[in-house]
């Protein structure tokens, strides 16, 4: 008995203690600790990552799922894409959402999130700034302008909600077991689906393709150097071009009157109000892309060949998704965006269709005059006008929510007021944003038209519903037509309007209505007997609207049309070789004037030794070369040494170098010009210092990074190209170190981290013969053998035939099973 | 022995529809009724849940051809190859089933049956 009594404490105590553990090991293991994932449900075999595991599959099968008008049937080839057959549009688009959210869901939620400012909700505070920009910008502000036309609009409505509804009655089906893997690893789940975000996620394009500006920069430089200098180093138009549309195209148009640039260019107060920021590097994203279509005389089919690749950053999951979608009123195949109704780069029977970008000038900046401290009023055209006050409530994973005033006037929004730290530093303070992205628009009524064309009208038709991001669509169709168009919405701006920051006070600075869309600039079948892009000048300066000063570097477009101009009996391989050209033009440029202002006699022994490689070097950015790795260093050295002096300082404003073209004209026409003396140094350096000392710069940081001259310096290892999925520093979802050579202002336009997205070629005919890949796969799951399939593939430069059908009963035996969706 | 296969059976029915932590309560509940000794019971429920999960990685492991286990292994434990996920996983059910079926043993003995548990 007595015994029994002083056992109980203890037993209790025991039984107390190990439930404690117990529970304390389940509470600990069933939640996330900072950012690493709770590893109970993510172990788990039946809820974790094990789920997430796939396997080739060949089973038919038969989905009810009550959303659609009549059953529709999907065949999947061997590379997983799916090749859709509705009964109607409906359904078509009902299957589009649904396939697409069934491989790609998270990366589609991610994006629109990320597009709305919402990452913080994810990730927790170290996405708030990032979240506060894109709110400040206005893209929910904008996503929902053109959310509002494209509801307005009674096609692109139901197949906006078609297409939500197929992502819907995904997710509604979806168990926890079943989310992609990175909901399980940030510990969150999929929300439904809105027309809202297939808005914001071309909101998300047009921030990618379209809101770059140096007007701050530029503005800042006018201030130090005054306008003749300015206007010498930051001329309109490249020494070098080949403009998109061909000098000497007539125009088919009486153009409208231009507005009149106000007597101050502009510039008003607005001088007085930049703030000054140190340490800007301007963002110098490798954006670009290529496309090029010939004509029946240059192609060995006698019908046109049509050729793109879209340059973005290579992440995975891939961006984009391949389909095909029939329904009675279309059979199209190509390239969607996940998360956006229809094909946006592809062909039909009849025609095909492509895009690069163009890089319009559609986001300019004025200056705001508040009334007082309330910001409740601005002053525009001499009087006080109202300012607009937008709420945005940021939430954040952990803490409470931020909420944040953001001012609209007429311009736009004021995406930051006096006092806050810009988060892309090329964003003025206090200033106004007025921005093409937040302008009503209905891009899916373009490609509604595009995916249906069958004429080069059905094709122009179909561009003047397009805004934004404006692109070079190109276009070549079975009834031998070809044609190119820089197209979106541009702004009718007097010459130079925006080149520079606006004072928004004056009337004479707002946008005063917009090119008409047929005006916009546009060839087709042109005497040279073939079209192209690749994101360089879209006109000659004859062309009588303002787009842009300046356009990306015209390397690639005056290689692919140097190459387009010798071409005959043109074939797919042929096309395919051109896209994986790696002649360095820049360098068949500036090589044969810079080698011989070098002084040899200063180099020591491995500066000359680099020097005699890169003599012998024939200018191609293959893998195996080390030419190439020499001169990026030694450009990159030269440019520094020329315009680091004068553009970027301590005690100055930011500011941004001339461009290479206008380096190297210097080089050519004033070697004497004041721009070559280093002002730091008390010497008066000639252009000649300059050469010599960059590349002695250059070949020394070589040697000391990577050793002495060896395979260390191949430019195949020296660029390493990465695949880098979109959670930053997820290694094991990424492919890293690929092999591969070209580089940015290289046709294959491989750079470290960018490069072609997808590559397509497709020969029209009586039946069209098409050919892609992109660098990825159709799967977003990481556990899945379709998530980086196709890289291989890409990176070796080949292609795999892109399967047409006629019909969901076709055979073929690259076709591996059926589903049907009741 | 009879405890471990009805651990591993009774957990894995139980997460087919409950969440991961279930087989806690089952391992608890098994030990409760019928155990001998607290140190039996955690072995017990160790090895009836680390079965389960085990086995089941195991199945999905094999079956995938291992796609997707290394590189998970990279991202959690830095090192490629299936040997690490498949342990982790292992002795976190393991443990959690251990600790679990020792406290049921223990609440049972707390609340003075233990004539019935032997």
């Amino acid at each position: 008995m007595q015994d029994h009594v002083s056992d109980l404490p203890v037993t209790y105590v025991k039984a107390i203690l190990s439930l404690a553990i117990t529970v304390l090991l389940i509470w600990a293991a069933n939640r996330s600790w900072g950012s690493i994932p709770a590893f109970g449900p993510l172990l788990s075999p039946f809820t974790g990552f094990w789920q997430n595991a796939e396997t080739v599959s060949r089973q038919d099968q038969t989905i009810t799922l009550g959303g659609t008008k009549a059953s529709v049937t999907v065949v999947f080839d061997d590379l997983a894409i799916p090749h859709v057959f509705a009964q109607n549009d409906y359904d078509l688009y009902f299957a589009q959402g649904y396939l697409t959210a069934r491989d790609r869901l998270w990366q589609m939620e991610f994006q629109t999130h990320a597009a709305a400012g919402r990452v913080s909700e994810i990730v927790g505070e170290r996405a708030i700034e990032l979240d506060r920009y894109n709110r400040r910008l206005g893209m929910g502000y904008g996503a929902e302008q053109t959310l509002k036309k494209m509801q307005a609009d009674p096609t692109s409505r139901q197949v906006i909600e078609a297409y939500t509804a197929g992502v819907n009655a995904w997710i509604s089906h979806l168990e926890p077991a079943a989310y992609p893997i990175e909901y399980k690893l940030l510990g969150y789940a999929p929300e439904p689906w809105t027309p809202l975000k297939c808005a914001l996620l071309l909101k998300q394009l047009t921030s990618t393709l379209a809101s770059g500006a140096d007007d701050l920069l530029m503005t800042n430089g006018f201030g130090q150097y005054g306008a003749a200098a300015i206007a010498e180093l930051f001329p309109d138009y490249p020494a070098q071009e080949s403009p998109i549309i061909p000098s000497g195209t007539k125009l088919d148009f009486t153009p409208v009157p231009v507005p009149a640039a106000p007597a101050d260019n502009g510039f008003g107060e607005s001088m007085a109000l930049a703030v000054p920021q140190m340490g800007i590097h301007r963002p110098h994203p490798e954006i670009g892309s290529n496309n090029w279509a010939v004509g029946a005389q240059k192609s060995a089919t006698g019908q046109p060949i049509l050729s793109n690749d879209p340059h973005l950053g290579l992440s995975l999951p891939s961006i984009w998704y391949q389909m095909q979608l029939v329904s009675p009123t279309v059979n199209v195949y190509g390239a969607t965006l996940p998360g956006a109704p229809h094909v946006i780069i592809g062909f039909n029977k009849n025609v095909a269709w492509g895009v690069t970008n163009v890089g319009a000038d559609v986001l300019d900046f004025y200056s705001i005059k508040f009334q007082d401290k309330s910001r409740k009023a601005y002053w525009h055209d001499n009087q006080w006008k109202p300012v607009r006050s937008r709420i945005e409530t940021i939430k954040v994973k952990g803490r409470p929510a931020i909420i944040d005033t953001v001012y609209y006037t007429h311009h736009g929004p004021v995406v930051y007021t006096t006092g806050m730290d810009p988060f892309r530093k090329n964003i003025p303070v206090g200033y106004a944003a007025r921005w093409i992205a937040h302008e009503p628009s209905d891009e899916t009524a373009c490609f509604y038209r595009l995916n249906r064309a069958r004429t080069m009208a059905d094709y122009r038709q179909a561009l003047s519903h397009y805004v934004a991001p404006a692109q070079n669509f190109i276009f070549a169709s079975n009834q031998n037509d070809i044609a190119i168009s820089p197209n979106g919405r541009f702004p009718l701006k007097w010459k130079d309007q925006g080149k520079f920051l606006l004072d928004g006070t004056d009337p004479a600075n707002d946008w005063q209505g917009y090119v008409p869309s047929n005006q916009n600039p546009f060839v087709s079948n042109p005497g040279r007997g073939f079209v192209s892009s690749a994101n360089q000048s879209s006109t000659d300066p004859s062309y009588p609207y303002y787009i842009n000063w300046e356009f990306a570097p015209s390397e690639r477009g005056r290689r692919i049309n140097q190459r387009l101009e010798t071409m005959t009996q043109v074939t797919i391989d042929s096309m395919r070789a051109l896209q994986n050209d790696n002649y360095n033009l820049r360098a068949a440029d500036a090589l044969p004037v810079l080698l011989p202002l070098l002084n040899e006699k200063a180099l020591t022994p491995p500066q000359r030794s680099a020097l005699t490689t890169l003599k012998r070097w024939r200018y191609n950015n293959d893998v195996g070369e080390i030419g190439p790795t020499i001169f990026q260093n030694w450009m990159n050295s030269f440019m520094d040494m020329v315009w680091k002096d004068n553009f970027e300082g301590k005690d100055t404003k930011p500011m941004r170098y001339p461009t290479f073209d206008r380096t190297l004209e210097l080089v050519k026409k004033s070697p004497t010009a004041q721009w070559f003396d280093n002002v730091k140094t008390p010497a008066k350096e000639q252009l000649a210092d300059v050469v010599t000392q960059s590349f002695e710069a250059a070949s020394d940081t070589l040697n000391k990074k990577n050793g002495p001259m060896g395979p260390e310096w191949a430019w195949g290892a020296y660029k390493g190209t990465d695949i880098r999925h979109l959670i930053p520093g997820l290694d094991a979802f990424s492919v890293l170190d690929l092999d591969i050579g070209g580089g940015s202002g290289i046709v294959n336009a491989t750079s470290e981290r960018w490069g072609p997205s997808w590559r397509m070629i497709v020969a029209v005919g009586q039946q069209p013969k098409a050919y892609g890949v992109y660098p990825g796969g159709q799967s977003g799951n990481p556990g899945s053998p379709y998530y980086q399939n196709m890289v291989e593939t890409w990176r070796t430069g080949q292609l795999n035939e892109l399967l047409y059908l006629q019909s969901s009963k076709d055979k073929h035996p690259r076709l591996t099973r059926t589903m049907t969706l009741n | 022995m009879i405890q471990v296969i009805a651990i591993a059976i009774l957990s894995l029915l139980a997460q087919l529809f409950l969440p991961w932590w279930s087989l806690a309560v089952v391992a608890f509940a098994v030990c409760f009724v019928r155990s001998n000794g607290a140190g039996r019971a955690f072995l017990q429920g160790f090895a009836g849940a680390a079965l389960t999960w085990l086995g089941y990685a195991l199945l999905v492991h094999i079956s995938t051809d291992g796609i997707f286990t290394g590189r998970m292994g990279l991202l959690l434990f830095k090192t490629e190859g299936a040997g690490l996920p498949l342990l982790v996983t292992t002795l976190l059910g393991g443990l959690v089933g251990g600790l679990a079926g020792m406290s049921g043993y223990l609440v049972r003995q707390a609340s003075g049956n233990q004539a019935a548990a032997h």
